[in-house]
């Protein structure tokens, strides 16, 4: 069996009286694809933005590489409400800013894609190189880092080539076709040297071709960069034809795990994307 | 190693401009000094120069970080008076804290310097050493404010550092502090520049950090947090440690543009660091352009052109035609305000954008690139 | 104890009196704030130029003609402001339109400087409210006990304006989602509008009321009052009508505390240091709502 990566642990998210993530546990092992589906509102992004330090959560814990990222355990009332399940289990609140998380090795992508937009292509992947520098504000300012700076610039070079962006590096990012925007955001995680790469909805919006070939690119980065990838998808042909586990959430709950065929075939799966008959 | 080459160009680059700068002005002195009607030329130069860091200093927070700061006046004010208070020669300072028995500051720091390193070199050492220390005290104070202020949000951040800046004013004017700061009274006879080029090469050196710094790859991460505080977060930026940077660097250029404000006013009292006078920096900025440098050191130069020196003639009711009453004193501002309102109304992106000078010249030839690709 | 009653009361009934005034302007200040987010840095001006044309409407025509003079240009004032400084940067950045307030700000006060020439001017007295009176054995102008009324009055007609009225359904639909009221059909333009003539006519009231205490009028006296009223909307949460009332009486009586204990150099520095802890404590105000960005 080989190592954990990301281990979630009874985490629960709520925001006001609604549950968005309710009580869930999930594993990601080493070089995995693992997805993570469900219908809309299920509360996917939810855990993603959990994860990744965005939000933090009501009530669980989240590992990282068998370090512990994320605690929090609820107080007061809500305390009363958890009794049971986590008595004893959190004891105290770790709760890192989101850079925290990535300069851990975590990096992520958005649903709604959230380049800079001022900047070029080059800059948007070379901006997320600045958390691996070394330089101060000063060394900066005086170029003392120049070859730090030259290094990051050539790796970036290499990256676009990598993504096939390199003939738009100095357009402007938003003036990119929307698919190209998606990889240059993926691009743009990869800069930040992670070993898990978290991807929320990257084909959202693309036809069944650029599905394709984004598939392809998905399997082609995990082997080169020895990454571990947990991504958020409703295009079911990329996911079955690339996860080596899936997780479905619905309502917050987890209601099904294990390989993409036992997932095809899982009862509970079909209901919540079709529905029950007695709701119909 | 390109990318060394380019760095260290700029750096010398920047360099010999403003040694070529320096020397302009000194020229411009001589001709001003024999050309009737000029010196008022020499005074806007100063001022526009001393404006120009201070607007480059809003910019590198407004325009680069887009942290929406108006406290740009107070910092000014602790750089004012800070300047003042330590270089008033100990021989003049029973006459300007003629209320308060001299005061409480007994040295004057250009005149220990003159002490050991004589009477030309020393006082200079001395003027931009403690100009060096009204930047620090600026940074310090904006360190302390933005403790709890950069925690807000946009608008609510610009009131936060507004406030402040008007608690410093009246901190200032307390009479409990008084002997330090001379309370509600003037603070003058301190020792100033008397020529354009100091003016000149000390703006220019602290333009040319704030230029490095932000083409730097500090200045990429401000300029990722003002387009996308999430995204920016989300890859690595540690937004409350960049923000503090910016507001740090840009509080101590504005206390050192205060120092020198100080010297070119050659005497200083807190009521005049009013919001006002931020809100006139921060529309340097905007008629600048947003996010472009060389853009606010133009609109500093035309800003302080205008308002002090070429609509004068606006203000001199003798100019009238014909029994008209247009023009009287005041008239010069409210043109130039009204001129202001058109630039924010309807160029709303300033004389420069987000470019800078050298991109200008740089475009042709981009252009014909594109074609080319044929986009 | 009769001392210290009075001179709680010395304090207590000025400082109800200004916080009413505040009230009135931060009034105007919370509702543009409420629908178009904009801190309207000019508003505090707009209260200055109604100080003045009281003072030169005196000297043309009687008082009673004077009073809905002044609050006519005041009213078509904010109007045109609106149309001609903002409206034109309906789809800019939020950062535009403030610098645009401010840029309305700066043209006013240089302006009133031009066409006043700069010199504070004695503000008309207006006959019955500023007459003195007695109220528990203090001497006071009746303004004094009017303001707070006043000010309650125009607060409950304009509650009711907003919960009731079709336009007031529009302005609180505006200022919970701009975008989708706008898509829905309501006429945003003349919802802004009527938002701003509501404001100036407040503001114009509040003028009378404020000048009369204080009795002189210059092109940059509207700063600081217009400073104290916004940091009242802010501190009670900005957009909440309520929110500014409160935060209105309750900055002009600590103020006016602080100056009967002896720190009147303090009481704009006070003002701010309030804004900074309560923006620290809790950002959005008293009555605020939290907004928060999805990611």
């Amino acid at each position: 069996m080989s190592k954990n990566v990301l281990r979630i642990d009874n985490v629960t998210m709520q925001f006001g009286g609604v549950v968005a993530v309710d009580n869930l546990n999930l594993e990601i092992n080493e070089g995995e694809i693992v997805a993570l589906i469900g219908p809309n509102g299920a509360g996917k992004t939810t855990a993603f933005n959990v994860v990744t330090g965005v939000y933090q959560p009501t009530n669980g814990a989240v590992w990282f590489n068998d370090e512990k990222i994320i605690e929090n355990h609820p107080r007061g009332k809500m305390k009363k409400m958890y009794k049971g399940e986590c008595a004893g289990a959190y004891t105290k609140t770790i709760a890192p800013t989101p850079d925290k998380i990535t300069k851990k090795g975590m990096a992520r992508t958005f649903q709604n894609i959230r380049l800079w937009k001022s900047q070029t292509v080059f800059d948007n992947v070379l901006i997320a190189k600045h958390c691996r520098a070394h330089s101060n504000l000063f060394s900066a300012a005086f170029r003392l880092n120049w070859k730090e700076e030259a290094k990051q610039r050539e790796e970036v070079l290499e990256l676009l080539k990598i993504v096939g962006l390199e003939d738009v590096k100095d357009e402007l990012a938003t003036s990119l076709p929307y698919g190209k925007q998606r990889r240059l955001e993926i691009a743009r995680a990869l800069a930040a040297e992670p070993t898990l790469l978290l991807l929320d909805e990257p084909a959202a919006g693309m036809n069944p071709q650029e599905t394709d070939e984004l598939t392809a690119f998905i399997g082609e980065i995990r082997d080169r960069f020895n990454l571990t990838i947990f991504l958020i998808e409703h295009h079911m042909n990329l996911v079955m034809g690339i996860s080596d586990r899936i997780y479905v959430l619905d309502f917050g709950k987890l209601i099904a795990e294990g390989t993409p065929a036992e997932i095809q075939n899982n009862q509970r799966v079909i209901d919540a994307y079709l529905g029950v008959a007695e709701d119909a | 190693m390109m990318k060394k080459r380019t760095d260290l160009k700029t750096i010398i680059l920047g360099i010999i401009l403003i040694a070529v700068l320096a020397v302009i002005s000194v020229g411009l002195e001589g001709v001003a000094k024999n050309v009737k009607g000029l010196s008022i030329m020499m005074a806007v130069m100063k001022k526009g120069t001393v404006y120009a860091l201070l607007a480059v200093s809003m910019n590198l927070l407004n325009g680069f970080t887009g942290l929406f700061s108006l406290g740009q006046a107070g910092f000014m004010l602790v750089g004012a008076y800070t300047y003042a208070i330590l270089s008033i020669p100990v021989a003049k300072r029973a006459g300007v804290y003629q209320y308060y028995d001299g005061g409480i500051v007994n040295f004057s720091v250009p005149e220990i310097f003159s002490g050991f390193l004589g009477d030309t070199l020393g006082p200079v050492i001395g003027m931009l050493l403690t100009l060096l220390i009204c930047g620090l005290l600026a940074a310090v104070l904006g360190w302390l404010i933005g403790l709890p202020a950069l925690r807000l949000k946009s608008d609510y951040l610009a009131i936060a550092t507004l406030g402040f800046a008007e608690i410093m004013r009246t901190f200032i004017q307390y009479e409990a502090f008084a002997p330090l700061t001379n309370g509600s009274n003037t603070l003058r006879q301190y020792p100033t520049f008397k020529h354009l080029y100091p003016y000149v090469i000390v703006v220019g050196l602290c333009i040319l950090f704030i230029v490095l710094l932000v083409n730097s790859t500090y200045g990429r991460a401000f300029k990722a947090i003002r387009d996308d505080e999430i995204a920016a977060e989300a890859m690595g930026i540690d937004l409350a440690k960049h923000k503090m940077l910016a507001f740090v660097t840009s509080s101590f250029f504005a206390g050192l543009g205060g120092g020198l404000m100080a010297m070119y006013m050659s005497s200083v009292q807190a009521k005049g660091f009013t919001s006002a006078m931020t809100y006139e920096i921060l529309l340097m900025v905007v008629i600048g352009g947003i996010g472009s440098i060389s853009g606010s050191i133009i609109a500093a130069f035309l800003f302080i052109g205008c308002s002090e020196w070429w609509l004068r003639f606006l203000d001199d009711s003798a100019n009238n035609i014909a029994g008209m009453k247009l023009l009287a004193p005041g008239f010069r501002m409210v043109v130039f305000s009204v001129v202001i309102m058109i630039i924010v109304l309807f160029f709303r992106r300033g004389l420069m954008g987000d470019k800078e000078l050298p991109d200008l010249f740089r475009r042709k030839g981009k252009k014909r690139g594109k074609e080319v690709v044929g986009e | 104890m009769a001392d210290i009653f009075q001179a709680c009361l010395n304090s207590l009934l000025p400082g109800i009196s200004v916080g009413g005034q505040y009230a009135l302007i931060a009034l105007g200040y919370t509702m543009v704030y409420g629908i178009l987010r904009l801190i309207n840095f000019a508003h505090g001006d707009i209260f200055t130029v109604a100080g003045f044309v009281m003072f030169y409407a005196v000297t043309a025509m009687p008082v009673y003609l004077a009073i809905p003079f002044t609050i006519v240009i005041t009213v078509l004032l904010g109007f045109s402001v609106e149309r001609l400084a903002y409206k034109p940067l309906r789809s800019a950045p939020r950062m535009s339109v403030m610098i645009s307030a401010i840029g309305v700000s700066y043209l006013l006060q240089n302006l009133m400087w031009y066409l006043t020439g700069g010199q504070p001017q004695q503000y008309p007295v207006i006959p019955w409210i500023s007459d003195n009176i007695q109220v528990f054995g203090m001497e006071t102008k009746r303004v004094t006990v009017i303001t707070p009324i006043l000010t309650f009055v125009l607060v409950i007609l304009l509650v009711t304006l907003i919960k009731k009225t079709r336009i007031g359904m529009a302005m609180r639909a505006a200022s919970r989602d701009f975008e989708t009221a706008r898509l829905m059909g309501i006429k945003i333009n003349s919802v802004i509008s009527v938002t701003f003539v509501i404001g100036s006519f407040l503001a114009a009231v509040g003028s009378f009321l404020f000048f009369s205490n204080y009795s002189t009028v210059s092109p940059t006296v509207g700063t600081m009052p217009g400073l104290k009223a916004f940091v009242a909307a802010v501190f009670g949460g900005i957009g909440s009508i309520p929110g500014a009332v409160v935060g209105g009486f309750l900055i002009g009586i600590c103020e006016n505390i602080i100056r009967a204990l002896g720190y009147s150099t303090f009481s704009d520095a006070f003002t701010f240091a309030l804004l900074i802890l309560v923006l620290c404590l809790k950002p959005t105000g008293l009555f605020g709502e939290k907004m928060e960005e999805k990611v």
